[in-house]
């Protein structure tokens, strides 16, 4: 009688790298290009603590945290409150290369530990700095000769994508509109079969959020670098608010796609300290009602902010991405050593 | 049955949907740049084969099935339903037809075979990937013709048709791949 045997994919021993030595050379050169890229134009590289007093409130955020001697710490999900305390105190402008952390977020796409390129430009609104985004996509991307760096980028409002490719208007239709348009378009990637969606109830974003994800995002950068800007107000994040054309209250967000990959998201910052005490807060209750873990709010944060921070703009890019991309590698875990489950 | 949250999922995992088990084909983590996370799981009902693609908020949990492979021996045949033996605990178990389903047209009687248990109760029959069977019927071949690629079917004892080559004749043993339903070799018992 013959053993079943299973096919299997052929699977490296776990104490090799995942990725490829022509993976780690083209991220190595992408570091090198990036700093050279801030360098030549005068913007500081600084070091901030990935182990921090406080966490980030944002509840889809969910923070490791580690003991200290008699503290707890909390690995940090990006170096943006530090990052800001420095431009506070007068650093003028400032980028940094490190490394975020965020529980439970593991895919295609996603390590728990992942390297964060994020980076201030006092003076400028989020317009200003999504140009500096697409001169330095086509320093990173271009230089590896993928078409998303060659082409001239897209700019699209939020409002504009979703009405182009999800045929809603995400600021004004009603929930059902959004639902329904969910069930349509959200529904089974390939294979035609059955596909059932969560139920979202009444929480709007989360509707946005899924259509984003499932039917928005994957037409978006194809070919060519897209920037969406003007975000939904009720996801401003730690962006400011402002009126648009039609009165209509939006975030001065804005998200970078690459052939349909969430590269960078960035914010015309928020310097109003009593607002950014505000929204802190409002997460936090959030974070109470569905029994998340409660963080400390960064009260040096807050009072930096007080002190007052200058007008700005910073972004956010994930590195391992941009090599995903410049490699043209379908998962992240072929662009890193050593992905979470070879740790 | 424990219930699983989503970052426990992996491929091979068995869980419920709708109330039936299911086996995790694949499955992938989503994110906005900030917001809502989803898991978007790939599964095949195991009861009916058929695969749907289930999306759930990364706060989520799902409901495990009970669900096991276990070796076991083939029995017999009453009519209407096919008996298996546990080796270990001698316990039996008659499986109907649309459990049994395509294993039903290799196996025989003594066979070991992986039977899968939901809830203690059999849900489906998978053969050996390669099984001994004789030939019952087949035309005689033709003299001299042996390399020349033709085939004939044959009747094997088991009720199944195969392919085989010119040369095979009734009364021998053959190799054949559960999985293609193709003649792999002469076989000795």
């Amino acid at each position: 009688m013959a053993s079943r045997s299973r096919s299997s994919r052929p699977c490296r021993p776990a104490w090799r790298p995942a990725a490829s030595p022509e993976a780690l050379r083209l991220r190595a050169e992408l570091l090198a290009t990036t700093r050279r890229f801030f360098a030549e134009r005068g913007v500081l590289e600084v070091e901030t603590p990935t182990l921090a007093g406080a966490a980030a409130t944002d509840p889809h955020l969910a923070s490791l945290a580690a003991r200290c001697g008699d503290r707890l710490l909390y690995l940090q999900t990006s170096p943006e409150y530090a990052m800001k305390r420095l431009l506070a105190a007068g650093s003028g402008p400032i980028y940094q290369l490190g490394r975020a952390f965020r529980d439970g977020e593991s895919g295609r796409r996603h390590n728990p530990e992942f390297t964060l390129l994020e980076w201030y430009r006092p003076g400028f609104d989020h317009h200003r700095l999504m140009d500096e985004v697409e001169e330095l996509l086509g320093a990173t991307l271009g230089l590896a000769q993928r078409p998303a760096g060659r082409l001239p980028a897209e700019r699209l409002s939020y409002r504009e994508a979703f009405r182009r490719h999800a045929g809603i208007d995400p600021l004004t239709d009603p929930l059902e509109r959004l639902a329904a348009a969910a069930l349509e378009l959200a529904g089974p990637s390939e294979s035609g079969g059955r596909a059932s969606l969560p139920d979202l109830g009444d929480d709007r974003d989360a509707w946005l959020d899924l259509l984003m994800v499932f039917a928005v995002q994957e037409r978006l950068g194809r070919g060519r670098a897209t920037l969406l800007y003007d975000y939904p107000a009720s996801q401003a994040a730690l962006a400011r608010v402002r009126r648009d054309e039609d009165g209509t209250r939006v975030a001065e967000r804005f998200e970078v796609f690459v052939e349909g990959v969430e590269l960078a998201n960035g914010f015309h910052e928020l310097t109003d300290a009593v607002e950014q005490r505000r929204r802190f807060e409002h997460d936090l209750e959030i974070r109470r009602a569905r029994g998340l873990p409660e963080v400390p709010l960064d009260e040096r944060l807050l009072a930096a902010l007080e002190e007052g921070m200058p007008a700005c703009a910073g972004v956010a890019l994930g590195v391992d991405r941009l090599v995903m991309l410049a490699a043209g590698a379908e998962s992240i875990d072929q662009v890193m050593a050593f992905p979470v489950d070879r740790v | 049955m424990a219930s699983y949250s989503m970052n426990q999922l992996k491929g091979g995992l068995k869980i419920l949907l709708d109330g039936d088990p299911h086996n995790i084909v694949d499955l992938d983590f989503v994110k906005p740049g900030k917001g809502q996370a989803f898991v978007r799981v790939k599964a095949k009902d195991l009861l009916d084969g058929r695969v749907q693609e289930v999306t759930f908020k990364s706060s989520d949990s799902v409901e495990g099935a009970d669900v096991h492979e276990t070796e076991m021996q083939y029995l017999y045949n009453d009519g209407e339903h096919w008996h298996f033996m546990d080796p270990e605990s001698f316990e039996q178990h008659a499986v109907g037809e649309s459990a049994v389903g395509d294993a039903a047209k290799w196996i025989k009687e003594q066979d070991t075979v992986a039977v899968t248990l939901w809830n203690g109760r059999p849900i489906s029959v998978d053969p050996p990937n390669h099984v001994v069977l004789t030939i019952v019927e087949t035309d005689p071949g033709v003299r001299g013709d042996t390399s020349s690629g033709g085939s004939k079917p044959a009747t094997l004892e088991t009720g199944a048709v195969v392919k085989v080559p010119l040369f095979i004749a009734e009364g021998e043993l053959i190799k054949v791949d559960t999985r293609t339903g193709e003649y792999i070799s002469r076989a000795k018992e």
